[in-house]
C-alpha cells in the first residue's frame, strides 16, 4: 500500500532542479510525480518514480542528499467536495498530515490521486481501512508491474 | 622522586611540585640568564635596541612586559640558523617545522637541551601512568618533525622501551600493535581513530588487543574526539601540548585529573594575551600563548608567539602539581575574526554543530562589510542523517543552528544549508572561513 518517496535537498539557484532530472533521465528512470517546496534559501525537492531504489543510487552517484519516505496514493473523487470527504475522514481518524500533492493517473489523466505525507504513514494504513469513502491506490496501480 | 605517595601521584620531578613563590623566583633568575644569553643573537640585539631594553638591566619578571615579541615571521626572516645563541660546533641535533610558504623554520639543539626535552617529555609520560615496563608504540612519523623523536627519547628516559613504528602504513602498525601487544600508543589523535576505523576494516577491534592508554598530541583535538578514542580503542587518552620553535612535545601535558595541561613551568615563562591589543587576558579566558624557553641553549626564544589560542587555569589541581595548566588549544588566532567588534573562532561554530547534531558537518563561515556592518554567513552542508523530507524539520534544523551559533559566539550568524559536496575542500585541511572584508581592504 505504502509508495516509496524520493526526496532531494536543492540550493535555491539556477540549474539545480534540472541537474537530478537529467541523472535520471540519463538512467532512464520515469518520473511518475513530484512536487518542489520551497524557501528562500533552499528547497525540498519530492519525487515518485518506477524503481526508486535504482533511483536513490543515480541520485547519491550525482551527488544528491536522498531521503526515502512512505506516503499514500490516495484515489480522490473527481467532483466537488471530493477531497474534503477524504480530509473528513482523515479528521475523523485523528491523522496529521505533514504536506500533499495532487496528479493524475490513467488513461488522459482519468484519475485524480493526491500522495500523502502522513506523519505516522502505519498508522494511517491500519485506520483508513475502517473508512470506505477512502481508497488507497495500490503502487502497483501507478507505479506498473 | 622515590617516595611512593609521588609515585602515586605520578610525578616524575620535584621542580613540579615548587611553591609558587620559589618557582616565580626561579623563573625570574632564569629570564635574567636567557636574556643574557641571546643579547648577542642579531634578531635579538636589534629587537632589544629597538624597544629600549638594555640586556643588563632585566632583572627579573617584573622585565618581561617590556621585552620584544618572536614571531614566526622573523624564524623565517632568520633562516636558516641565524636565531643560533651557542657557536654551530655545538649543536647535536636540528629539527624543524613545514611552514605553508615551503621553507621550514629550523630549531637547533645542543646536547643539553637534548636530555633536558627528553626529561620534559618523561613528565608528562610519568603523568599518564607510563613505567619502565610498558612497551610504547610511537606512530609519529621521524624526521624534522618534532613528535617522533621527542617521544621516542623521553619513553627511554622513563625507561620504557619503544616500537618506533612512524607514521604511515596503517595496516602494518595495526600488525605491530596486535602482535607486540603494546600497552601505550603516542600518535595525533587523528590518526589514533584512522588506525580504529582501518582496525575494524581489517577485522582488528583495537578494544580486545592490551592497549591500555595513549599519548596523543601534535594537533589541536576536542573532547568529543578524546570520548571516540577512548570508546574506539577502549584506552584512556591524554593530550599533550608542544611546538618546535618552544621545544617540540613537552611543553605542557594532562596530569591524571585532565583537568588541562601542566606548563613545565620551571622551563618555559607562559604568557595569555590578547592577540590584538598584546595585553593580557584575565584567567579563564582565551588568548594567544607566549612563550619564553628559560634554559635552552642553542636557540631559545623570548617571548614566541606561537598564535595558538588557549585559556589559563592556576587553580589547585588535586594532583599535587603547582604548574599552571593550559586548555586544550580551541583555535589558531590567525583565524580569529573580528565580527561587529566581538573576537569569534571558527572552532565556536564548530562548537555549536556539534551540539546541534552530534558530529560536525562541512561547513564555512563567509564573512562581508556591504555596508558599514559585517555580515556573517555559515553555510553548512546538509548530510544524509539531517535532511529530512518535511520541510518543517529542514527549518527547525536550521533555527536550532542558528540559537546554538548565537549562544556559542554571541553574535548573530545567518545559518544557510547548502547541499553536500559544495564547500571547497583543499588537500586534508578543510577551509573554514572566507574573509570578503579583506579582499576589499
Amino acid at each position: 500500500m505504502k509508495i516509496h518517496q524520493l526526496s532531494l535537498f536543492l540550493e535555491n539557484r539556477p540549474g539545480q532542479l534540472v541537474a537530478p532530472c537529467r541523472a535520471l533521465a540519463k538512467a532512464g528512470i520515469d518520473i511518475v510525480t513530484s512536487s518542489l517546496a520551497d524557501t528562500a534559501q533552499f528547497g525540498i525537492f519530492r519525487l515518485v518514480v518506477k524503481d526508486w531504489q535504482k533511483a536513490k543510487q543515480v541520485l547519491e552517484a550525482a551527488g544528491s542528499v536522498v531521503n526515502v519516505t512512505e506516503v499514500l496514493a490516495i484515489e480522490v473523487p473527481d467532483r466537488p467536495g471530493g477531497l474534503a470527504g477524504v480530509l473528513e475522514a482523515f479528521d475523523r481518524a485523528a491523522l496529521g498530515i505533514e504536506y500533499m500533492y495532487a496528479f493524475t493517473s490513467g488513461q488522459r489523466g482519468a484519475r485524480a490521486i493526491c500522495i500523502f505525507r502522513f506523519e505516522d504513514p502505519d498508522k494511517a494504513v491500519a485506520a483508513l481501512r475502517g473508512s470506505p469513502e477512502v481508497r488507497v491506490v495500490e503502487s502497483e496501480e501507478i507505479l506498473g508491474k | 622522586m622515590s617516595t611512593s605517595a609521588s609515585t602515586q601521584r605520578r610525578i616524575r620531578d620535584a621542580a613540579e611540585l615548587l611553591p609558587r613563590q620559589e618557582l616565580r623566583a626561579l623563573q625570574g633568575q632564569r629570564l635574567r640568564e636567557v636574556v643574557a644569553r641571546v643579547a648577542h643573537v642579531p634578531f635579538y640585539r636589534e629587537a632589544f635596541a629597538r624597544s629600549g631594553v638594555k640586556p643588563d638591566a632585566v632583572r627579573g619578571l617584573d622585565d618581561l612586559r617590556r621585552l620584544p615579541f618572536t614571531t614566526k615571521k622573523d624564524l623565517r626572516d632568520g633562516y636558516p640558523l641565524q636565531f643560533l645563541a651557542v657557536p654551530r660546533a655545538e649543536v647535536a641535533r636540528i629539527h624543524g617545522s613545514s611552514g605553508t610558504t615551503g621553507k621550514p623554520t629550523f630549531m637547533a639543539y645542543t646536547r643539553r637541551d637534548l636530555e633536558l626535552w627528553s626529561d620534559l617529555c618523561a613528565r608528562f609520560l610519568v603523568a599518564g601512568g607510563m613505567e619502565p615496563h610498558h612497551l610504547v608504540h610511537v606512530a609519529f612519523g621521524y624526521g624534522l618533525f618534532t613528535g617522533g623523536f621527542g617521544l621516542h627519547y623521553g619513553i627511554e628516559k622513563v625507561g620504557a622501551a619503544v616500537v618506533p613504528a612512524a607514521g604511515g602504513n596503517t595496516p602494518r602498525q595495526l600488525m605491530l600493535l596486535r602482535d607486540l601487544a603494546a600497552d601505550v600508543l603516542v600518535c595525533t589523535p587523528s590518526y589514533a581513530l584512522h588506525i580504529a576505523e582501518v582496525g575494524r576494516a581489517e577485522g582488528i577491534d583495537l578494544r580486545e588487543l592490551p592497549l591500555a592508554f595513549g599519548h596523543f598530541g601534535g594537533e589541536p583535538w576536542t573532547e568529543e574526539m578524546r570520548a571516540a578514542i577512548e570508546d574506539q580503542l577502549g584506552i584512556q587518552a591524554f593530550n599533550n601540548y608542544g611546538l618546535s620553535e618552544v621545544i617540540g612535545p613537552g611543553v605542557s601535558g594532562e596530569c591524571p585529573a585532565r583537568r588541562g595541561m601542566h606548563i613545565q613551568e620551571d622551563h618555559f615563562l607562559v604568557e595569555c594575551l590578547d592577540p590584538e591589543t598584546l595585553e593580557p587576558v584575565p584567567e579563564g579566558k582565551a588568548g594567544e600563548l607566549v612563550f619564553t624557553a628559560l634554559t635552552k641553549e642553542a636557540m631559545p626564544l623570548v617571548r614566541y608567539r606561537t598564535r595558538d589560542l588557549a585559556s589559563l587555569d592556576s587553580t589547585p589541581c588535586p594532583c599535587g602539581r603547582t604548574t599552571i595548566r593550559m586548555s586544550r588549544v580551541i583555535g589558531r588566532s590567525d583565524d580569529m575574526l573580528i565580527i561587529r567588534g566581538v573576537n569569534v573562532f571558527p572552532s565556536q561554530v564548530e562548537e555549536a554543530l556539534l551540539r546541534v547534531e552530534g558530529t560536525a558537518p562541512h561547513y564555512l563561515i563567509e564573512v562581508d562589510r556591504p555596508g558599514t556592518l559585517d555580515n556573517v554567513v555559515v553555510k553548512v552542508e546538509v548530510r544524509p542523517q539531517d535532511f529530512s523530507d518535511a520541510m518543517r524539520e529542514m527549518v527547525g534544523l536550521r533555527d536550532r543552528i542558528d540559537r546554538e551559533i548565537h549562544a556559542v559566539t554571541g553574535i548573530r550568524m545567518a545559518v544557510e544549508l547548502v547541499a553536500p559536496g559544495t564547500l571547497q575542500r583543499s588537500e586534508g585541511k578543510a577551509k573554514r572561513v572566507l574573509d570578503h572584508r579583506k579582499e576589499k581592504a
